[in-house]
């Protein structure tokens, strides 16, 4: 295996576009990316495309060439990658093992979702497909009474409270407010963030993430040839992917996520660097449970300690541990398909410091955590500064 | 009927197009005292973390529990 580079990344805006499909989302993400590789078109040699669910938002299936061609991308491999919210994660995981493994010198990554076509309770039903339709969602769970359940769990087991949720969600609106392309960009306070409308109990509207369209992309090159096309290559160091049972009644402990601990343990092995050692994360705040859980199963704290540490501060930009400083999925916005790409878009930024206003003062190691489900699939990437 | 002890729950406020008549509900994974877990409703009043419930029918395919009578 040889070491790998991202030399371009580029998003779309996230939040409701009436006017823009999901090819034109995914084609104008690509096409920023590639600008800002400075690299040609005709010099990529395979396609992975990152989509949870085009065909039953979009009624469009066989995406990937669909929107590579529409790229003028023709002859090359294009294959779309379906790992619930972890999809273009794991996209990007097979994109880097084309690198790794030599079989290509340069490769394109996009992660593409088209969702407020759809009423809210269709894409509550479609976002239910992520968890196991034959047990769970057959009784009635919702993807947002999954983490309920588990918020429920860690509040009775650990003495997480209330405002310890809400105090994610506003630190995340505090975040998205500073990023022009963020979905949300409004700053909540933690009255707001407790007593809002309820969705799933404990779970109100501000402990979930939104119903977005949007794209993002990246470029990835043999690192020794990154500098062909940019003075600022940014270090893939470790990238991990690990999966686990579909159903929460399966598991025998729902507070905390094996794959996610899986796919930590691996890319930390493989960057050579612990927990203490990473700067700052994008985790996947899909409800904000999940940004409590995310920071011990990586390790950033204990067990049971990721509410408290965060009603504390040290989550917030100015903190020792930075998380989501983009606004996260809750501010940012989360078209499905397209969040782990962007995260790593956000880290990408972070690490050239041109992050703007969000920019953070330690940027030389960060890590991006994209999660599929409630749990079943993680993927877990380190990236460093050249 | 089946017997167990609620390990996690939630109130559904906002369900898939099927399940809107229902809001609020109660879903519950249960350990049952047979072994293994089960995702299941609540029929009747509210159940917490802890609490005992038994079984009380399959309305299409779905197990609803209620509260155990307390001895």
């Amino acid at each position: 295996m040889r070491p790998v580079a991202v030399i371009g990344a580029g998003k779309t805006p996230f939040g409701a576009f009436p006017d823009k499909d999901l090819r034109t989302l995914a084609v104008t993400a690509a096409e920023k990316a590639l600008h800002n590789a400075n690299i040609e078109k005709t010099a990529i040699e395979s396609f992975y495309l990152g989509n949870f669910a085009g065909p039953e938002f979009t009624s469009q299936n066989h995406l990937a060439p669909y929107v590579a061609s529409a790229l003028g991308m023709l002859g090359i491999p294009a294959t779309r990658f379906e790992a619930a919210c972890a999809s273009s994660g794991a996209a990007f995981f097979q994109a880097y093992m084309g690198v790794a493994s030599g079989i290509y010198d340069a490769v394109l990554v996009v992660g593409v979702e088209k969702m407020t076509n759809q009423p809210t309770a269709r894409v509550t039903e479609i976002l239910a497909g992520a968890g196991d339709g034959t047990g769970e969602v057959k009784a009635g769970s919702t993807f947002p009474s999954l983490f309920a359940m588990i918020a429920r769990r860690h509040m009775h087991d650990f003495g997480t409270t209330r405002a310890h949720l809400s105090a994610v969600a506003v630190k995340n609106h505090e975040n998205g407010a500073l990023n022009p392309d963020a979905q949300m960009r409004k700053v909540i306070t933690l009255e707001q963030a407790m007593n809002a409308r309820l969705v799933a109990e404990p779970l109100n509207l501000y402990d979930c993430s939104l119903i977005s369209d949007g794209a993002a992309a990246v470029v990835l090159c043999a690192a020794d040839r990154a500098r062909e096309y940019t003075d600022k290559p940014v270090k893939v160091l470790g990238v991990a992917q690990a999966s686990d049972w579909m159903a929460l009644d399966q598991k025998a402990d729902i507070t905390t996520f094996a794959a996610v601990r899986g796919a930590a343990k691996k890319a930390y092995e493989m960057a050579g660097v612990g927990p203490k050692d990473i700067q700052f994360a994008e985790v996947h705040d899909c409800f904000t449970i999940a940004e409590i859980v995310a920071l011990e199963d990586l390790g950033f704290v204990e067990r049971g300690r990721g509410g408290f540490f965060t009603a504390e501060g040290n989550t917030r930009r100015g903190g020792s541990k930075p998380i989501n400083a983009s606004g996260g999925l809750k501010s940012k916005g989360h078209p499905v398909g397209a969040t782990g790409v962007a995260q790593i878009c956000d880290i990408v930024q972070q690490l050239r410091c041109e992050a703007g206003d969000r920019q953070l003062k330690n940027h030389s190691l960060g890590l991006a955590q994209n999660l599929g489900g409630s749990g079943a699939s993680c993927v877990v990437t380190i990236l460093g500064r050249d | 009927m089946r017997t167990g002890t609620v390990y996690t729950d939630t109130i559904v406020h906002l369900a898939p197009e099927r399940f809107t008549a229902d809001v609020p509900y109660q879903v519950v994974i249960v350990t049952l005292d047979s072994g293994g877990r089960l995702t299941a409703r609540i029929d009747g009043p509210n159940v917490a973390i802890d609490d005992k419930v038994v079984e009380v029918e399959s309305r299409d395919g779905i197990p609803f529990f209620q509260a155990a009578p307390k001895n």
